[in-house]
């Protein structure tokens, strides 16, 4: 796409109408206002693309067989383990990395920073994807996904955890959703439809506090019905929700990191002014409230540790492994990222926002395979399990990529052209 | 620009995200004390009665019309360490299963069944969304495939690792686990298949309560051929299934570590939070908007100068 940017300056389709007046096609629009044979030739150039075509190529025959031949085709089906990798990273490891729509929706609509504004958008779509696919997994994983919506409308457990993520995880996607609409009314030139969100931005906002708060406790909360099934280091049943809560604010942030510094490298072309010019100042920003959110996790799993009295487990090879988790995934990139607000520099914040997003996976996979029955053994996932899972991860990424390169995301629709080159 | 937001409009749409999720769930999070069920029934298990004979698989098997094993229900090489290095479980063919084991100090082994405790306060049943189990006044947990969702948390939550899911079926999956023979024999007051099998006398259906004061009074006649605990009576919240043991029970596989509140107490802290953060949030982030836009507003709508932060 960036060679043809370069060659075709009408390119790329950054406003309701082309150079001569004339408004943009919808197929004009989802084709990038190449043909279709240009089209297919920018993505056969992109050896990314040739990556994902492997791993769909065996992911979807695999998704099928799942579908076909039930869970235990393509995992090993195990009792012992009911949750694998699609919920361990998927439901797990998704959420707590799109807590960003919520946190950069608070920041700019409810705290009024109004500088934030030209990473917001970003947030938001990085949260609503986030959510969408960790509810695809959900959907690979479930024994009967066809009664998703059973907790909804046919029977309900209402003391039960994960009735409450059932429902925060549905209504916030639509919350998200709405959130995300200003663009899409964008891109389709009716702005003014805009008008009927913006009325609602601080109730869908405050919304979203709510039900993020509690859901991404919740998910905690889950796995406290295994109190002795995970290792202690890693199971607090009084701290369980707020080291998910907390944990989830920096993954969030680093995960905008993350993603705008992937958008900002890769895709230029398609970055608009605000983006560009800010982005580095942003990230700082980002950056802080990170650490800030490190250290609080930090002190409140220490607490966790004095509270149970575990200190003796630290001693220990999982205790090591603790140690290693922490010290690695949180604390390593919490410097990282104080020094990158000190100093005034991205480099090393944009490294700690990789390792963070890192981190909070292992984390979460920790808590729910490597520490679970943890007095029993350890399991392997299939290789088939993983490769479905990245095989998912990989139509994440198609579908981010896809939305970012259409939706007025990183740039405003409408821009003067002079800034697209 | 942002649109332009009056109080009015804060207390709106305040309001409105406020009710939005207040309406969507009303959740209870008071305290509670384990249920008693009076009626309830159970079976005491002694470890020192049972020879590892395998009729109760066999007669749980024919029961619930289960598949047939590859190996017979006489076959002994079952008892060494399988998979993992683990002992047999209960998984979709087998609700039921006995393990052997070899004590220090002992000249002979001990057998342990397992099988669904059927909890007095069943963790599968409060970490269920659809409400899938039900805990009969006869004491029986018992599963309803009809609304089950296929999520697994019951296999999470319970602490004795017994729901088992049929993983082979993609299309009529389900959790399979023993329900006390509810259907066939415990509705209409009979023991179930297991204990009828028994040709030792190793099992003991009756009234949990009456079972306890069995169980007590065995350890009491007998004290040097019991450990001075029926499990079960407590563990977990107490299980309708009891368990006496000649050696402490750890050696015999099963896990001590079980405290005594039910599961459920171990996720009551956090479904605490959820009315306050449902009534306190709106207000509070509401608050906070106003605190933070404030100054601007101020100056934006009278005009008056206001000092700039230094």
């Amino acid at each position: 796409m960036r060679t043809l940017t370069s060659d075709i300056v009408s390119l790329p389709v950054a406003g309701s109408q082309k150079k001569d007046g004339t408004l943009w096609t919808l197929k004009q629009r989802l084709f990038l206002g190449l043909t279709t044979r240009q089209y297919g030739q920018q993505l056969c150039r992109n050896p990314v693309n040739w990556v994902l075509a492997l791993l769909f190529a065996v992911g979807f025959p695999l998704l099928f067989q799942r579908y076909m031949y039930g869970l235990g085709a393509v995992t090993h089906g195990s009792n012992d383990y009911p949750w694998g990798l699609f919920l361990g990273f998927g439901l797990f490891g998704m959420v707590p990395l799109s807590a960003s729509g919520c946190l950069l929706g608070t920041t700019v609509s409810l705290f009024g920073r109004e500088d934030f504004h030209p990473i917001e958008r970003l947030a938001l779509l990085n949260g609503l994807l986030g959510y969408f696919f960790a509810v695809i997994y959900l959907e690979v994983d479930l024994g009967m996904p066809w009664r998703l919506a059973y907790p909804m409308f046919v029977s309900f457990g209402p003391a039960a955890v994960l009735f409450l993520v059932a429902w925060h995880v549905a209504t916030y996607l639509s919350v998200q959703l709405a959130e995300v609409l200003p663009a899409v009314f964008e891109w389709i030139d009716r702005p003014g439809w805009k008008m009927y969100i913006k009325r609602i931005t601080l109730g869908l906002t405050i919304a979203g506090i709510i039900l993020s708060t509690l859901h991404q406790g919740a998910l905690g909360a889950l796995f406290c019905y295994a109190p002795s099934k995970i290792h202690p280091l890693w199971i607090s049943t009084e701290f369980q929700w707020i080291h998910f809560l907390v944990s989830a604010i920096f993954g969030g942030l680093a995960m905008v990191i993350v993603s705008s510094t992937l958008i900002n490298r890769y895709m230029y072309w398609r970055c608009g002014e605000a983006f560009r010019k800010s982005l580095d100042n942003l990230t700082l920003g980002l950056a802080k409230g990170a650490s800030y959110s490190m250290i609080t996790y930090l002190a409140i799993k220490l607490v966790a540790v004095a509270h149970d009295n575990e200190w003796e487990y630290l001693l220990t090879g999982w205790g090591f492994y603790y140690c290693l988790e922490i010290g690695l995934g949180v604390v390593l990139p919490m410097f990282l990222f104080a020094k990158g607000v000190r100093d005034g520099k991205t480099g090393p914040v944009r490294i700690a926002a990789f390792i963070t997003v890192v981190g909070i996976i292992w984390n979460r996979l920790n808590t729910s395979l490597v520490c679970f029955n943890y007095q029993l053994y350890q399991d392997i996932p299939h290789w088939k399990e993983i490769w479905l899972t990245v095989a998912l991860y990989g139509l994440y990424f198609s579908v981010y990529r896809f939305v970012v390169y259409r939706l007025p995301i990183v740039f405003d629709w409408d821009e003067s052209p002079s800034v697209a080159k | 620009m942002f649109t332009k937001t009056s109080r009015r409009t804060v207390l709106k749409s305040g309001l409105t995200g406020a009710l939005a999720t207040l309406f969507m769930r009303a959740k209870s999070a008071e305290s509670h004390s384990i249920k008693k069920y009076p009626d309830s029934s159970g079976v005491l298990v002694d470890l020192t009665r049972c020879v590892g004979c395998r009729s109760c698989e066999a007669a749980c098997n024919a029961e619930q019309n289960l598949p047939e094993p590859e190996l017979p229900f006489t076959d002994k090489s079952v008892f060494d360490e399988g998979e993992h290095g683990q002992k047999r479980r209960t998984d979709e063919t087998r609700y039921t299963v006995v393990n052997r084991y070899e004590p220090e100090g002992l000249d002979h082994p001990l057998f342990r069944k397992v099988q669904c405790n059927h909890c007095q306060e069943p963790a599968c049943l409060s970490s269920c969304f659809v409400n899938a189990y039900t805990k009969t006044p006869e004491g029986a947990v018992i599963y309803d495939p009809d609304i089950c969702v296929g999520c697994r948390t019951c296999m999470i939550a319970c602490p004795f690792y017994i729901p088992t899911f049929k993983y082979s079926s993609a299309f009529h999956p389900r959790i399979l686990k023993c329900i006390f023979c509810y259907d066939t024999r415990l509705k209409y007051g009979r023991e179930p298949a297991c204990v009828e099998a028994c040709p030792q006398d190793a099992l003991l259906f009756g009234s949990r309560d009456t079972l306890i004061k069995i169980g007590r009074r065995r350890i009491e006649e007998k004290g040097d051929r019991y450990v001075d605990h029926i499990y079960g009576e407590y563990e977990a919240g107490g299980t309708s299934w009891l368990y006496l043991s000649s050696v402490p029970f750890e050696e015999v596989g099963f896990n001590t570590d079980i405290s005594d509140e039910p599961i459920l107490d171990s996720v009551k802290n956090f479904l605490g939070i959820v009315p306050m953060v449902l009534t306190i949030w709106p207000a509070l982030f509401t608050g906070f908007h106003l605190l933070a836009t404030r100054k601007e507003k101020g100056v934006e709508d009278q005009n008056i100068h206001v000092p700039e932060d230094k």
